[in-house]
């Protein structure tokens, strides 16, 4: 019952290509980056991968780079450096938002970026923030990289388009130098996950994101459009919620997460600088 | 100058705060094995076919064990005669945590893959989930000797139907007291290892010597080489005085094995296995006239005891009856109780242990006839008080004489902290705008009985006795050593007897040191439960103290040449009053106190040591008054509280940090039950709330700054009047805040809201006024 996970092998990737390699030559393998989503499924064994590869060295995959239309945020970066990094402040003001509010401080200076997209979990915080901004998954494989859109990413739940033998190498966030952002979080407990969320992105191409809406991450597709279209707040806010079919637990009902949902899109679009 | 009452930093924290603690976990001696348990993932099931094989098979296990294999053995202690909880159970499962088969392997990863690896057959029976469920005409039976599901049955203690009757008015009020998980941070551990000399048994428990006892009956060992040590212990909170299973089980299979077994509970397990607390239903009947006087009050408690009644368990409902009262003069009070068995993990002491429930009931009574009759809910306390000169009073029940208490005084000191004029009108003022937040004020004048010492009161849950061992020795070089029975597990006991030990002896604080929690160490004890280890074990280390005292001023008076009468201790050093010059260090009188060419006529050797099994003639009565202000966000129907002030009157502070930090405590514990812990089954019976994503045990965040003020009436029954602290919180928070939620939805009609309090609950109210 809990906490003792089951026999696994583990195994050091220095690279990419090396990461790439494990992958294909073990059966039933996990990659370890920060552990924080992997570690506790494995504790309950609800997952018992035969081989744990862990990329968490693989300095390639660290850090954030300026490419000009950009901010590419390597898989690995950890939520702390994105929370504190002045570049991602500037540009992407959302995301180094979002990374601050993701659990504990000790969650955020082990977790990674990429491991958090890559879980796939539709209560995670920062999937929303790749979703209401646009952003882009760089995916590796042995054929090479290919681009993934973050409305694309997300398949199922727990479940994402990264192939069994790929790796989510970095995501790239479009600039939103001066825009506006709000994120809305609501829970009974700090630091927990969020019983729903909602992240907005102003600007020319805005974008409305949900957190814990269903069994993916999701953009509010019609409050997204009615912003782009130009409708107020309240028109906005209303619309969060359709189209959703919001889970059922402990903390909430489908109808008050409908009504969080749109309680806090009208929050978040307040404080992104919408009346 | 004295030390009581001063701040003193604990001794205790170097070493804990440092990692340097030695936890249960921490011990590893050689050849240690390591236990793991399979625990039913049922309710209630029959339990068909249990296969082992696969398990056996595996490299590195040593023992497989179900209940074939402890059939000679007692059932756990503490059981109840038809209702007894094996340590392994047999044909039926009775709540999911029930231990089903135990696995003892080489390490303890071993020990979990073989735990999995074993398959049992369950074949489910129909199961009871509530008291509701229970209590059905038809509902399935538990217990072959337990027809309906009532263990016990008290029926009113008084016929009240002529008060009621006659009274200007009467209200109802049904309420229940969520179920609530310790959750203490250090789960269930025991260490045992039987060899040759005995049987040593290393446990997170909070009454070693109670434990020792037990251990050695239940095996059938004798007392002198069986030992329990209790080191360092993270948090009991009442849960670990509990015999868990477990510690037997590690015993017996050291016992075959020849060899150290540990368990560590998972945090999984101690979320099912460690006995919950509170489960009661209240129905409650009051009647008053329009003054809101309490005339007569009737208290029917249901208490929910999970699948194996036990047998402190089943005392909660006979102290929550005893404390239903409170803190007010109510004529006629007639109470009843019910202890009822269900498919759930079993029900015992958690902080406060069935006083928290009493102060809910009736401070939500109070605030209910406040609603009733447009009497503001601080006068509804102040008319019915106990008067600052009613004491002794003797309630409705024979177990509790309220000893001291200054009820109105600390109300009035908490309205010296919580401006309610300007609150009420800021109140007002945010009702008005329907953009802002709704606040609530609520209020809770508390009293809990606490002070477990008087002979009778904990024999009957099975103790040996009643009273706290202290033992004061004073070593050669004048430094002293306490030896105290009442083990903590987190309270600074180390620190505040030490400070005792210190204004009685006049030996330096720092030179003191305090033991505790090793049976082959301390002659006797009881332990740390019901906020009596000041009170009790404390009053014994003074009686102690006071003896070695005066036997070290005849020594000094014999060195000094003066008589006893006029020896004084300043700074370690004995003079004779007035001549300060005449004068003898401590460290001379100790050393000289072992040689009889030194001595006085007549004193022996080592005389500056005593042995104390202090009695007190009473329980104590702490009491207090809390408020609580919550805002309560109209649209989301999230409640934040926004201040919480606080007065208890403890007696005697011994260290005003420690008290703080036990009130802090309690509070966090109960604004926890109030707002965020509930122990939740589904109907057949699973638990709901089985991890800590989902039992939301609040984190500091969650909780507000604390304002503190104090009121202090001496406890009677002991001569420092200190009167225990430990539970207070977790008694007085819970209807403070409750009154505060509920006062912030009055003008919609709520006249009541569960515990916890949650934000879908209260969206649910503000969504249907709309």
């Amino acid at each position: 019952m809990g906490m003792i996970p089951a026999r696994f092998d583990y195994r050091q990737a220095g690279s990419v290509a090396e990461a790439l390699q494990l992958l294909a030559s073990c059966d039933d393998a996990k990659l370890l980056a920060g552990g924080h989503s992997l570690v506790p499924l494995m504790k309950m064994r609800l997952v018992s991968p035969s081989t744990l590869i862990d990329i968490s060295g693989i300095a390639e995959l660290q850090g954030v780079t300026d490419t000009g239309s950009v901010l590419r945020v390597g898989a690995l970066t950890r939520h702390r450096v994105v929370e504190r990094s002045q570049v991602v402040a500037q540009h992407v003001p959302l995301l180094a938002h979002v990374a601050g509010l993701v659990g504990d401080p000790q969650v955020r200076n082990r977790g990674t970026i990429g491991g958090s997209l890559v879980h796939g979990d539709p209560a995670a915080d920062l999937p929303s923030v790749a979703l209401a901004t646009g952003a882009t998954m760089v995916v590796t494989g042995a054929a090479g990289e290919r681009r993934i859109a973050a409305a694309d990413f997300f398949v199922d739940f727990l479940e994402t388009a990264v192939g069994p033998d790929e790796i989510l190498t970095a995501i790239e966030f479009p600039k939103r130098t001066g825009a506006g952002f709000g994120y809305e979080k609501f829970v009974r407990r700090s630091m927990d996950y969020a019983i729903v969320g909602v992240a907005v992105q102003a600007g020319d191409q805005p974008g409305i994101a949900l957190v814990n809406m269903g069994s993916v991450p999701r953009r509010a597709d019609a409050a997204s459009q009615a912003l782009a279209g130009g409708a107020g707040v309240d028109a906005v806010a209303a619309l969060a919620a359709e189209g959703t079919n919001p889970p059922e637990d402990l903390n909430a009902n489908a109808d008050y997460r409908r009504h969080l949902a749109s309680v806090l899109t009208k929050r978040a679009l307040l404080a992104a600088g919408y009346r | 100058m004295s030390l009581i009452g001063a701040k003193v930093l604990r001794k205790e924290d170097p070493n804990l705060i440092t990692g340097q603690g030695q936890y249960v976990d921490d011990l590893q001696p050689a050849g240690c094995a390591f236990m793991a348990m399979v625990r039913s993932t049922e309710p209630h099931a029959r339990i068909v076919a249990i296969d082992t094989s696969a398990a056996k098979a595996i490299d590195g296990v040593l023992a497989v064990w179900t209940h074939a294999d402890i059939a000679a053995l007692p059932a756990r202690p503490s059981s109840l005669p038809g209702m007894d909880m094996p340590l392994i159970t047999g044909d039926v499962a009775r709540f999911v945590g029930d231990i089903v088969a135990v696995v003892v392997a080489a390490d303890r990863y071993t020990a979990a893959d073989a735990a999995e690896a074993i398959i049992v057959d369950y074949e489910s029976l129909p199961a009871v989930a509530s008291l509701s469920q229970a209590l059905a005409p038809d509902a399935p039976m538990i217990h072959p000797v337990l027809q309906g599901n009532t263990v016990f049955f008290q029926d009113y203690t008084e016929d009240l139907s002529a008060e009621f009757a006659a009274a200007p008015r009467t209200a109802s009020l049904s309420l229940v007291n969520n179920r609530c998980a310790p959750a203490p941070i250090e789960p269930n551990v025991v260490l045992a290892d039987w060899g040759p000399a005995g049987l040593t048994v290393w446990a997170a428990f909070q009454a070693p010597h109670h434990l020792r006892n037990t251990i050695a009956a239940f095996f059938g060992i004798s007392q002198d080489t069986t030992r329990v040590i209790a080191p360092d212990v993270g948090g009991g909170f009442g849960a670990k005085i509990n015999f868990a299973s477990e510690i037997f089980l590690a015993a017996a299979l050291s016992r075959a094995l020849g060899r150290p077994v540990k368990y560590t509970q998972t945090r999984s397990e101690c979320m099912v296995a460690m006995f919950h607390g509170r489960a009661q239903e209240h129905k409650v009947d009051v009647a008053f006239d329009d003054s809101g006087k309490i005339l007569a009050l009737k208290v029917q408690v249901t208490q929910d005891q999970g699948a194996y009644p036990d047998a402190t368990g089943m005392g909660l409902p006979v102290l929550t009856t005893a404390m239903s009262a409170g803190c007010y003069k109510i004529p006629k009070v007639a109470v009843s109780w019910r202890n009822v068995v269900t498919n759930t993990t079993p029900v015992a002491a958690y902080r406060g242990a069935g006083r928290p429930e009493a102060s809910y009931m009736i401070e939500r009574v109070i605030d209910l006839i406040a609603d009733e009759t447009g009497v503001d809910p601080i006068e509804v306390r102040k008319t019915n008080f106990i008067p600052a000169d009613g004491f002794p009073y003797q309630t409705h029940s024979p177990l509790a004489v309220y000893d001291s208490g200054n009820f109105a005084g600390a109300l009035d000191e908490l309205l010296r902290h919580a401006d309610y004029p300007a609150l009420k009108a800021e109140q007002a003022a945010r009702l008005a705008d329907p953009r802002a937040k709704l606040l609530g004020i609520g209020f809770a004048s508390w009293l809990e009985i606490a002070g477990f010492g008087p002979p009778g009161s904990l024999e009957a849950f099975g103790h040996l006795a009643s009273w706290e061992s202290a033992q004061v020795r004073v070593q050669p070089d004048g430094s002293a050593i306490i030896y105290t029975g009442a083990s903590p597990h987190g309270q600074g006991t180390v620190t505040t007897f030490a400070q005792i030990a210190a204004d009685q002896l006049g030996i330096d604080f720092d030179r003191i040191s305090v033991r505790h929690g090793d049976t082959a160490v301390i002659p006797q004890g009881i332990g740390t439960m019901g906020s009596r280890a000041v009170a009790v074990g404390g009053e014994g280390v003074k009686t102690a103290s006071t003896r070695v005292f005066e036997r070290a001023k005849k020594i000094a008076a014999h060195l000094l040449e003066a008589t006893e009468d006029d020896i004084v201790v300043e700074n370690e050093e004995f003079h004779v009053r007035g001549t300060p010059s005449k004068s003898v260090p401590w460290s001379q009188v100790a050393w000289k106190s072992f040689q009889p060419l030194e001595l006085p006529a007549g004193m022996e050797p080592g005389s500056l040591d005593a042995t104390v099994f202090q009695q007190v003639p009473n329980f104590s009565f702490p009491s207090g008054a809390y408020c609580c202000v919550v805002e309560i966000d109209r649209e989301t129907g999230d409640v934040d509280i926004r201040n919480m002030y606080l007065v208890d009157d403890c007696g005697t502070v011994i260290n005003p940090m420690l008290v703080e930090g036990q009130v802090h405590g309690g509070v966090a514990q109960g604004i926890a039950q109030a707002l965020y812990e509930h122990m939740q089954y589904d109907e057949s019976g699973v638990p709901r709330t089985a991890t800590l994503m989902d039992y939301l045990v609040p984190a500091a965040p969650d909780l507000p700054g604390y304002v503190s003020g104090r009121t202090v009436t001496l406890n009677p029954s002991n001569t420092l009047g200190a009167k225990g602290v430990g539970e207070s919180g977790s008694v007085g928070a819970p209807p403070a805040v409750i009154n505060a939620v509920v006062d912030a939805l009055s003008h919609l009609g709520v006249k009541h809201i569960d515990m916890p309090a949650t934000p879908q609950k209260i969206w649910s109210i503000l969504r249907g006024s709309k």
